[in-house]
């Protein structure tokens, strides 16, 4: 019997199957010694909510988390929750809300542009691809809520990070490396969340108004005013149609801006707001508490762009750079949003090819911001690079890949050729 | 003082000190590398006073191209470097190793730029964390983390440590308000890690360097985001008869959905040590004194203050003061504050230690540190950061007395312990440094200790950037350290400490 024979005679798996659907983590750390062993790569997948983003690869067998889920541990009073990797965000969000507590990140639904339904995904894959919501600007991304993970290397050893505290400095701080490493240096088993308060009161002030310039200035003011702001979205005409909604009076352009916390003060803040920004009352609405959520959740869940046929990209620039990047894609065929109070575009372009492609890059790194290609047709896909990356950076993330994934077996080449 | 084994002095490094100087003078201007006893002494310790070792040299370089030069002369040459900003940490990060040279960053003081539009700083990294906050604040910004040593603590030193503050419970630490930074690798390349945006793209470099403790690279430049200043600032002073009620009462506050600015705990010792000292005018009578702090706009602040206090009272508050005025708010924090300098006049030394627990764990962790400090018969008091779980034994020693020095540290060792057994970490603050290095085992196994110096490895082969840091050399879980205070004197007796 060989070596490999007597390993793999000591464990139940089977080998053969293409797709393994681990229920412990013991048998995660058995496919991934196996793999390692034989150099297979491996495709770590959750609930597929956004497997579509990255590069295509090869890979032989694919590792389903999506059976290995459930809620270790919730504490309330100590602000955190405890999952296994894929245990689905729904359940997490439904828990919390026993709680009235909840991920404050909002990260983003892809369900409805891939699919046309809500799939919001496994928190593992939430983790992994590290995309947050409006609230970004405000309390952080995904990555600032990870206190902790344990994991699975490349080598199939267990390792982990962190913990459940929110204050701790103990060695380095894998868990913002592993947020948004899309699955290419650990299979995430286990992760400590941060969970807050959900705030009294939530109301959006909306502004009617078709213009990027008057927009990016109100949000600017907003964003920089003492009224606290949690979102603020500006919608162009096209998309303003997509928000009919009781106490919003038009259906045209238009910027919102969320107040959230105590039901009194948000009612001090909005007013100040509206008077900050010189409104006058035909110029705006205010969205309630039940109505704001509505808005904000199609926001979150990019629901303009449901089903959507073509390409959307994901462009974060500096506040400063959003009007002049716009209007340098005045010459494509283009709808967009900005998210994050002027510093995240979301924006599908009718046609694109390589060429294309390169000319909007080049804009984007001008104005020093970057580009994610969230979704693009197939053959430019295969030719195109998903993530932007320079050399040097290049370099440093191979060092990094080897050091957690040392024969590239986890998801190689999703984000970078030879990562 | 206590014996500390750092790695292994290269002898013939040692020999070659004044071939090394003479390179490093072709490298940079020659004044600015340092090699007489009398111009090295200065760089022997930084914050953690209690363990000093003169470096082989002192570099101040001026440019990120000089910083770049002398890593890659150093990489080449084998020869060890310790970075340091402006040397106040508390776990030794910055202490220099007999045959390093050490890089002093101090010319690096300059704010590059205020950008208002996409509210950020862009600073050199030896500017102190407060005057960031200087610098913005006519316009009515300020750059929310605050460590006690915001006065002198440069920003570069900051994000090495990531460090937090009394305020991180609702703002974060360092790595939650930086967006970007500029680095030099020991092999001498220079990058960027994020910039003024968010998120960056790739692996998140800037999250894995911040808190890194200067051995994955040298910070050359750091963009923070700012935040606009609350309008109103309000705390209530709580006394109440058990540190159990006191606990119960934070839990609540959470619970309640209310996140305070901050939410500081003192126990009976040292609210008596700091009335003593800085007639605080604290109740005395109490187990255990709290500030709650709410900061926003008028009636946010109103509306939390009052859930606070509904809930003090609840709780079997003993009295309650809300400020009515900030000079009232800052005489609450004043004692508080006072607290660590009080302690110096009980006995004549103190180790401050810093361990992280979960908030519902402070009765249970405080009464094992009473138990404990029965078992070493040395006395001990408690400051608590209680909204984000940040503890701070004070234990008060005498130096001089070798077995006194050998129970104190035992004594800290034994209450790290028992955080990380309780579900919370060997530190929330200050680092892990040298000072709490061989403890590191309590916390991580050695698999998880093997993927860390793993990464170490990946940027600095020859592991010549700043080495005997944070990771254990001994393999055994024991001993050492703390800040050390003597008689009262700290390293910098003019930066609070709280």
């Amino acid at each position: 019997m060989s070596m490999e024979e007597k390993q793999n005679s000591q464990t139940s798996l089977d080998f053969n199957q293409n797709i393994f659907k681990p229920t412990s983590r013991e048998e995660i750390v058995e496919i991934v010694k196996n793999c390692y062993r034989r150099n297979i790569p491996l495709e770590i997948n959750g609930l597929k909510s956004k497997n579509k983003i990255g590069r295509n690869f090869q890979s032989e067998k694919t590792l389903d988390l999506s059976h290995y889920k459930g809620i270790i541990d919730y504490k309330p009073e100590e602000l955190y929750i405890k999952v296994k990797a894929g245990t689905p965000l729904k359940e997490i969000v439904e828990e919390l809300n026993k709680n009235n507590q909840q991920l404050a990140f909002e990260p983003n639904d892809f369900g409805y542009l891939f699919s046309g339904e809500s799939n919001s995904g496994s928190i593992g894959g939430v983790v992994s691809c590290n995309f947050a919501g409006s609230r970004r600007f405000k309390v952080g991304s995904v990555r600032d809520h990870i206190l902790g993970f344990q994991g699975i290397n490349g080598k199939g050893e267990t390792i982990k990070s962190g913990g459940t505290v929110v204050k701790n400095v103990t060695g380095y701080d894998l868990s913002k490396l592993i947020s948004g490493s899309f699955g290419t240096l650990t299979i995430l088993t286990e992760l400590a969340i941060k969970v807050l308060p959900k705030p009294e009161t939530s109301k959006t002030l909306v502004i009617k108004n078709p213009h990027l310039k008057k927009a990016l200035s109100y949000l600017g003011k907003g964003l920089s005013s003492s009224t606290d702001p949690s979102g603020g979205v500006f919608y162009p005409d096209y998309f303003g149609k997509n928000f009919v909604l009781n106490d919003l009076t038009h259906e045209g352009g238009l910027t919102a801006i969320r107040i959230e916390g105590p039901t009194n003060s948000v009612e001090q803040r909005l007013n100040r707001l509206s008077k900050e920004l010189g409104l006058l009352d035909q110029e705006l609405s205010i969205l309630d508490n039940e109505q704001s959520n509505i808005f904000w959740g199609r926001t979150k869940n990019l629901e303009v762009f449901k089903s959507l046929k073509g390409n959307l990209l994901r462009i974060v620039v500096p506040i400063s750079e959003t009007l002049q990047v716009i209007q340098k894609f005045k010459n494509y065929e283009i709808k967009y949003f900005i998210d994050w109070g002027g510093s995240l575009i979301w924006a599908s372009f009718d046609q694109l090819n390589t060429k294309i492609l390169n000319e909007i890059k080049d804009i984007v790194r001008k104005h020093h911001g970057y580009i994610t290609l969230i979704k693009v047709e197939e053959d430019l896909k295969a030719s195109a690079d998903i993530f932007t990356i320079d050399p040097i950076k290049y370099k440093i993330s191979e060092k990094i890949k080897r050091s957690f994934d040392p024969k590239r077996i986890f998801n190689p080449g999703k984000m970078y050729t030879g990562i | 003082m206590s014996s500390l084994q750092m790695p292994k002095v290269d002898k013939a490094i040692m020999s070659k000190k004044d071939k090394i100087a003479l390179d490093l003078r072709g490298i940079i201007n020659s004044k600015n590398v340092l090699s007489s006893l009398d111009e090295l002494r200065p760089f022997e310790t930084d914050g953690l006073t209690a363990y000093r070792q003169m470096p082989l040299l002192v570099v101040m370089p001026e440019t990120v191209e000089e910083v770049s030069q002398i890593l890659k002369y150093c990489n080449e040459n084998k020869i060890k470097v310790v970075p340091r900003g402006a040397g106040t940490g508390l776990s030794g990060g910055s202490m220099p190793l007999e045959d390093c040279v050490l890089i002093a960053m101090g010319k690096f003081n300059k704010i590059i730029e205020i950008d208002y539009e996409n509210r950020c700083v862009v600073t050199q990294p030896c500017v102190t964390n407060l005057a960031i906050t200087h610098a913005v604040q006519d316009k009515g910004f300020y750059y929310a983390p605050d460590p006690s040593s915001q006065i002198a603590c440069s920003i570069g030193g900051n994000v090495a440590e990531n460090s937090g503050g009394v305020h991180s419970l609702k703002y974060g630490a360092t790595t939650n308000n930086l967006l970007g930074i500029e680095v030099v690798l020991m092999d001498g390349t220079i990058t960027r890690f994020g910039g003024k945006v968010m998120d960056a793209e790739g692996y998140d470099f800037l999250g894995l360097m911040t808190g890194s403790e200067g051995l994955l690279g040298v910070i050359t430049e750091v963009t923070v985001k700012i935040l606009k200043s609350p309008e109103v600032v309000k705390a209530a002073l709580v006394g109440f008869p058990s540190i159990e009620d006191a606990g119960n009462c934070v839990a609540q506050i959470i619970a309640e959905g209310c996140i305070p600015a901050g939410m500081e705990i003192m126990d009976k010792a040292l609210t008596k040590a700091t009335n003593d000292y800085s007639k605080a005018g604290y109740p005395t009578d109490a187990e255990a004194m709290m500030i709650i702090e709410f900061d926003g706009t008028e009636h946010e602040v109103e509306a939390y203050i009052n859930k606070a206090k509904e809930i003090a009272e609840k709780n079997n508050s003993s009295s309650l003061k809300i400020s009515k005025s900030n000079e009232e708010r800052l005489k609450f924090w004043a004692g508080r504050k006072a607290a660590f300098p009080a302690c110096g006049v009980l006995a004549p030394d103190y180790m401050c230690m810093d361990g992280s627990i979960p908030r519902g764990k402070l009765a249970e962790v405080l009464n094992e540190i009473s138990r404990l400090s029965k078992k070493y018969n040395l006395p001990v008091a408690n400051a608590f950061h209680a909204g984000d779980g940040n503890l701070h034994p004070l234990i008060m020693f005498d130096a001089n007395d070798k077995e006194s020095l050998r129970k104190c540290e035992e004594f800290g060792a034994d209450i790290l312990k028992y955080c990380v057994k309780v579900g919370g970490a060997l530190t929330g603050e200050h680092g892990v440094g040298i000072e709490k290095r061989e403890l590191m085992c309590e916390a991580f196994n050695d698999k998880d200790i093997q993927q860390q110096l793993t990464i170490k490895v990946a940027l600095d082969p020859n592991s010549l950037l700043n080495p005997g840091k944070v990771y254990p050399i001994l393999r055994k879980c024991a001993e050492e350290g703390r800040v050390h205070v003597h008689g009262g004197k700290t390293k910098f007796p003019d930066i609070p400490r709280f």
